[in-house]
């Protein structure tokens, strides 16, 4: 790799750069931004209603179903995200416009932190649209006004570890066919676990015991205790802390791939 | 006819040659409904002990019908992508170009749709029978019901074909899918009609998938409800389907 130079632009110049363009890109693409956006809201509404019955199980939390489910949008954009991410990072990949990047001054973590500009913003709004119709629809945010903020915080927290997993892939393949061939895998995950019920009230035990395992189900119990309990010291820490190392283990995975992908011979 | 046929015996061969020599297009076609079957019925199973909730062959049973009808919808949708796709890389003109019958291509995607479904419908019936889901029906109510498939099958092909032929881009893949999802959610999936309250109890009365899904779970259950009624309706499905698909055909022909 050649040495860095002395007039290279600062690393927040670098991030700046790469990530006014990521942010434009997506929201020039509508498609990218009103289908994510659109589908968990659909789901939401007719599971909301459909599956009102389950809240006569009883040991059922003493809330309406619509709030208890909504947090599954929150967990289904922060996949679709990661497709956006993915996808976008493989075109530049495929198109060349990564190999040109290669011979700029431009340094790995900061491609990769602004090309996840895009989806943060796409993680930004779709927290604010999922909460607001949520509360629309008359669900009560149990931790009030601050818990609405902390929940968005996650909620974004949760898109850019997913964000980070797409970006890793389309590093590692290079396929924007790739990313989206992972995404039934990534779907399968918020399937099973407790997204529709609570884990407890799981009938089957392999089913029980897989959303017990798996990670996505404290994801969503985090941003689904803010909305029906209030303060979940454990929920949030177990949510916050899961998000956190998903993001941490994907962008760190990234930019050892990256480094790769721009390598200047 | 033998020119219809013959056109619509080769797009068929092909349709069924490309989904089994291309895992990415056989496996999500098989993967999905039985993950489906699997989050559905045993994630959700507990829902069978909600008071009022009748369906005697039990949830998964219940879970199954669902599922078996929605990979026979996906099967019809999947196969609207392959034409977007043929259209996209060129082949669809080729093929507008060659065929002495051109009524016989929808023809032939519809029966590649049918054939992939024949994997899927299968592979999903053996996942059921091993997860222990109890069938009282008796083989003329099973035939009924593997009827209803196909006929849901061809009305999504043929949906599928119109929409991919009017639009003839990859791109039709969110509006071929969009319509049947949502008309297969407002129908009753979790509980019986029944048990549905509010807005989309409402919804779901007048949908005409919820006619054919209590049609096809009635017939498991050895406790027929409405079935002419469902294959009259699917009829009706066919025949617009079918002209929706031949305007789309049409549609393609003009742009050449």
């Amino acid at each position: 790799m050649a040495a860095e130079s002395p007039h290279a632009p600062s690393l927040a110049t670098q991030i700046g750069a790469v990530g006014r363009r990521s942010v434009t890109r997506t929201l020039r693409q509508r498609s990218l931004l009103i289908f994510p956006m659109l589908f968990p809201l659909i789901l939401f509404a007719i599971n909301g209603s459909a599956l009102t019955s389950a809240t006569r199980i009883p040991g059922f939390p003493p809330v309406s179903y619509r709030a208890f489910v909504l947090a599954v949008p929150f967990m289904q954009g922060a996949l679709f995200i990661a497709v956006t991410a993915g996808v976008d990072l493989a075109r530049d990949i495929q198109s060349g416009f990564f190999n040109r990047l290669a011979l700029t001054p431009l340094r790995g973590p900061a491609l990769l932190a602004g090309q996840l500009g895009g989806a943060l913003v796409v993680g930004c709004t779709q927290s604010a649209v999922y909460l607001l119709v949520g509360v629309a629809s008359g669900v009560g945010i149990a931790s009030g006004v601050g818990g609405a903020l902390v929940l968005i915080g996650l909620s974004v927290l949760i898109a850019l570890g997913f964000a980070g997993l797409g970006a890793l892939i389309a590093l590692r393949t290079g396929s924007g066919e790739a990313v989206q061939a992972i995404f039934p895998l990534l779907f399968v995950t918020l399937f099973l676990s407790s997204a529709f019920l609570p884990r407890p009230l799981i009938q089957v035990t392999w089913f029980r015991d897989v959303a017990t395992y798996n990670p996505v189900s404290y994801m969503i119990e985090g941003v689904r205790s803010l909305v029906i309990t209030g303060w979940d010291a454990r929920a949030l820490a177990l949510g916050f802390g899961l998000a956190l190392a998903l993001s941490v283990l994907s962008l760190g995975f990234a930019s050892a791939v990256v480094k790769g992908r721009l390598a200047r011979t | 006819m033998k020119r219809f046929t013959y056109v619509a015996r080769g797009v068929a061969w092909r349709s069924i040659h490309n989904t089994l020599k291309s895992p990415a297009i056989l496996v999500p076609s098989i993967v999905f409904p039985l993950f489906f079957l699997a989050a559905f019925a045993g994630g959700l199973s507990k829902i069978s002990q909600v008071p009022n909730f009748n369906y005697p062959p039990g949830y998964t049973a219940f879970q199954f019908v669902f599922v078996f009808l929605q990979s026979a919808a996906f099967g019809g949708v999947f196969t609207g992508f392959a034409v977007a796709r043929d259209f996209d890389s060129g082949f669809a003109r080729r093929l507008l170009l060659s065929a002495p019958r051109r009524s016989g291509i929808i023809a032939g995607y519809a029966c590649g749709a049918l054939m992939r479904w024949c994997v899927t419908g299968t592979v999903v019936t053996i996942a059921a029978l091993l997860a222990g889901m109890h069938v009282p029906a008796n083989p003329g109510e099973l035939i009924g019901m593997v009827g209803l498939g196909i006929m849901v099958n061809l009305v999504a092909a043929l949906w599928g074909c119109g929409v991919a032929m009017f639009l003839r881009t990859e791109q039709a893949g969110a509006l071929i899918q969009m319509p049947v999802f949502v008309i297969i959610f407002l129908a009753p999936i979790y509980v019986p009609l029944s048990l549905l309250t509010g807005w989309i109890h409402a919804v779901a009365s007048v949908n005409p998938a919820t006619f054919v899904l209590e049609a096809a779970r009635g017939l498991l259950a050895n406790s027929p409800v409405h079935v002419a009624f469902a294959f009259a309706l699917l009829a009706g499905g066919v025949v617009v389907m079918g002209l929706w698909a031949r305007r789309g055909l049409m549609s393609a022909e003009r742009a050449g």
